[in-house]
């Protein structure tokens, strides 16, 4: 039954298309009811729900999906992140006819995103991926102003060279196994003695994911695309979207189709130290809010591949945690951003200053963003990042640890540059009459915010039962 | 085993021709040339339904698509484009150097993979595989035609005035 | 075997094209032909193993996809030409890395 969820956005994107009158007025009412259903629907504790159910529907289709407790993290954070998307959307956009078709493809995106975070044939990941990136590319160019058309060219020709070498990647498991379904394939690998092919098949398919994520060597587009999208897509794009197309499809396929070999441990750890530091670096050099916003989704991913590269279950448990936490506290900075550029029509923050009196929901939320980010317990973020640390720490990777202490002072550095400059400070005289940006993005806002303390008090309570119920994952 | 050599010939010198021609236009044709050398290649593998959709759209539409987006854009005098061959002539000469240097040392001391390949399948055909075991894959890309046409009707809608 | 060495020549054609071309038309055209070398190499594989059927499915969704990225590509390109009066990637630069 958990085609569903594919089943209904799609639907819902026909039936808002319908020629009937008043129904487009529903869209935005219909795509949050949705969203908040994706989310409810990750607490649905029965299990048939989430297994291959061949005959679901009759035996007219058959959808081979499937869901674990990684799944689940992140389809619980594709309902979130589209929730504050399409709330930002209604101060951003206008234009009620752009407004309409903004969501549609939102809610395309989600179809797609959830397409593959159940799949389980790498074919199927390969198609649902590309909904997902040609979506991202529409919202990217949707203003079509010249930044954001250029920064939608920059992603399309970097993601394109990417799905070719997933698809050469494919190609070649096809050829060793006679199939794209995860399980077959694991199967057969684990069989084989490292062939040239097979060893080249699972390097084009992790540098493909490399570049689809986003990492240091491969980051080029990223913060491009990231600045010059629209508010709502930029929320949704940096919140979820890369995390799924780079770093969820990474983990699912060395969890569910290749394993972990010390080799590509030793990868995982190079890259994701590199863009740990370097993006906290660049981004500490940063005059554009979202510019920097952008640098520091970057380190924060290289903190989610420093997880998975420990290998171990706690280390998988640890990424899938920062996952959700980083699209909780992202998608409430990118909001925030939103908001200061929607009220000055600026976003360099060397203009800014002392806006904390005339913003201050704003100010608050952004404050908690920027500490759970910089995982100051007992937020959110703090969690996920010991999770992490302590992984690397017990796999024996201990200055790979060190190295992401290092990056959370970094990153607690950028943060506190960023609140001086834009909230605290000296204010600028020509920002005098600014207030506070309307209620659709300060309501997501304050639920992020919510969200991140809430989840920050209740982590080390459920942080057991979390973590266990990410032992199954190996052992299929 | 000469005509599979002499098409994948072919198919090189043909996607050579069509990044190192100087004009757009003629590059575009090159695209639509070199999709139909693979769809013979195809046809000879016994591909026969996967090289009609290659033939009808890689080699039909997609050329047209780029000479659409060509003409809508040629920003180019004669002039302009004979002074700029000469630039790209420069760019692009190292390319067949390359290609030949990596043909020969692939063909000399290409690695040999020992991997065991799989059981063939049993008597299924494309037809049923598509419409029976990949439906997700169908179903995924009816999805994607429908994000085509709202990236179509966003990207491509009458620009207002004001912008 | 053979096919195999002429998809990495054709990769070499498309790397190389995207990366050395200063027009928008052009590095679109290296990804298509990047994307004839992985159907050829999809094709290849199906016919080498025996399961033609399969990889036949696969390439058709794989044409299927093609189809609209280029087309939303095109639409971008097209965009960015009205502002640019222009293809040339140099102008393109404009966002720095």
């Amino acid at each position: 039954m958990s085609a569903l969820l594919i089943l209904v956005p799609f639907f819902s994107v026909l039936i808002l298309n319908l020629p009937l009158k008043g129904i487009r007025k529903l869209a935005f009412g219909g795509a949050i009811c949705l969203s908040l259903l994706q989310m409810a629907a990750v607490f649905i504790p029965d299990a048939a729900f989430w297994k291959i159910n061949p005959h679901a529907f009759g035996s007219i289709f058959s959808f081979e999906l499937s869901a674990d407790s990684l799944s689940k993290v992140i389809l619980f954070c594709i309902g979130l992140v589209s929730f504050s998307a399409l709330f930002a959307t209604r101060q951003t956009l206008k234009d009620s006819a752009g407004r309409f078709n903004f969501i549609n493809i939102i809610l395309i995106a989600v179809a797609g995103m959830n397409g593959v975070a159940l799949a389980q044939d790498i074919f199927s990941l390969y198609i649902y991926l590309e909904i997902t990136a040609i979506s991202s590319f529409i919202l990217i160019a949707f203003n079509r102003d010249i930044l954001g058309l250029e920064g939608a060219f920059k992603y399309i020709l970097l993601s394109g060279v990417a799905t070719v070498l997933m698809l050469a990647g494919i190609a070649l498991f096809m050829l060793i196994a006679g199939s794209t379904s995860f399980a077959v394939i694991h199967a057969v690998l684990l069989n084989h003695n490292k062939d040239f092919l097979i060893s080249l098949g699972i390097g084009l398919f992790i540098v493909a994911l490399f570049i689809k994520s986003g990492l240091m060597p491969f980051h080029g587009w990223l913060p491009d695309a990231y600045t010059a999208a629209p508010a709502a897509a930029s929320v949704l794009l940096a919140g979820v979207v890369t995390k799924i197309a780079g770093v969820y499809v990474l983990i699912r396929i060395l969890v569910s189709v290749i394993s972990f070999s010390p080799a590509i441990k030793s990868i995982l750890l190079l890259v994701g130290a590199l863009s740990a530091i370097l993006a906290a670096i660049a981004a500490l050099t940063q005059s554009d809010f979202k510019r920097m916003l952008s640098y520091s989704s970057i380190s924060q991913v290289g903190y989610i591949i420093l997880g998975v590269g420990s290998g171990s279950v706690l280390g998988i448990a640890g990424a899938a945690l920062h996952i959700f936490n980083h699209a909780a506290f992202k998608s409430l900075l990118f909001l925030n951003s939103a908001a200061v550029e929607c009220q000055l029509g600026s976003r360099d923050i060397e203009e800014m200053g002392g806006l904390a009196k005339q913003m201050p929901v704003t100010s608050l939320t952004s404050i908690i963003g920027s500490l759970s980010c910089a995982g100051i317990p007992p937020l959110a973020g703090f969690w996920s990042k010991l999770v992490i640390v302590i992984a690397l720490w017990m796999a024996g990777f201990r200055a790979y640890a060190v190295i992401a202490v290092l990056g959370s002072i970094l990153t607690l550095t950028y943060f506190l540059i960023l609140q001086r400059k834009v909230f605290f400070g000296k204010p600028n005289a020509e920002f005098k009459d600014i207030k506070e940006a309307g209620f659709s993005l300060t309501f997501p806002a304050l639920i992020l915010a919510a969200l991140i303390i809430g989840a920050g008090i209740f982590t080390p309570f459920i942080l057991n039962r979390f973590i266990l119920s990410f032992n199954s994952i190996f052992g299929g | 085993m000469f005509l599979d050599l002499l098409s994948l010939i072919l198919l090189v010198s043909a996607a050579l021709w069509t990044v190192m021609t100087r004009s757009l236009l003629r590059s575009a044709i090159g695209l639509a040339l070199t999709s139909a050398v693979l769809t013979v290649i195809m046809f000879k593998m016994e591909a026969n339904l996967a090289a009609v959709f290659e033939l009808s759209v890689c080699a039909g539409l997609i050329p047209v698509l780029f000479v659409s987006v060509v003409s809508l854009t040629q920003p180019y005098t004669h002039q302009e484009i004979l002074e700029r061959m000469k630039s790209m002539f420069a760019r692009f000469r190292l390319l067949p150097v390359i290609l030949i240097g990596v043909g020969l040392i692939l063909v000399l001391l290409g690695p040999h993979s020992q991997v065991q390949l799989p059981l063939p399948e049993s008597g299924e055909n494309t037809r049923f595989i598509l419409w029976h075991l990949r439906q997700l894959d169908l179903l995924g890309q009816v999805i994607i035609l429908l994000g085509g046409v709202f990236g179509v009707a966003v990207l491509f809608k009458e620009r207002k005035k004001s912008a | 075997m053979l096919s195999a060495i002429f998809v990495v020549l054709l990769f070499i054609i498309g790397i190389y094209c995207i990366m050395a071309s200063y027009n928008l038309v052009r590095a679109l055209i290296g990804l298509e032909i990047l994307i004839k070398a992985v159907t050829l190499l999809i094709i290849a594989a199906g016919a080498k193993s025996g399961h033609l059927h399969l990889a036949q499915a696969l390439v058709i969704t794989v044409i299927v996809v093609e189809v609209v990225m280029i087309t939303v590509a095109v639409g971008v390109v097209v965009g960015i030409h009205i502002y640019n009066n222009s293809l040339d990637v140099r102008k393109v630069r404009r966002l720095k890395g």
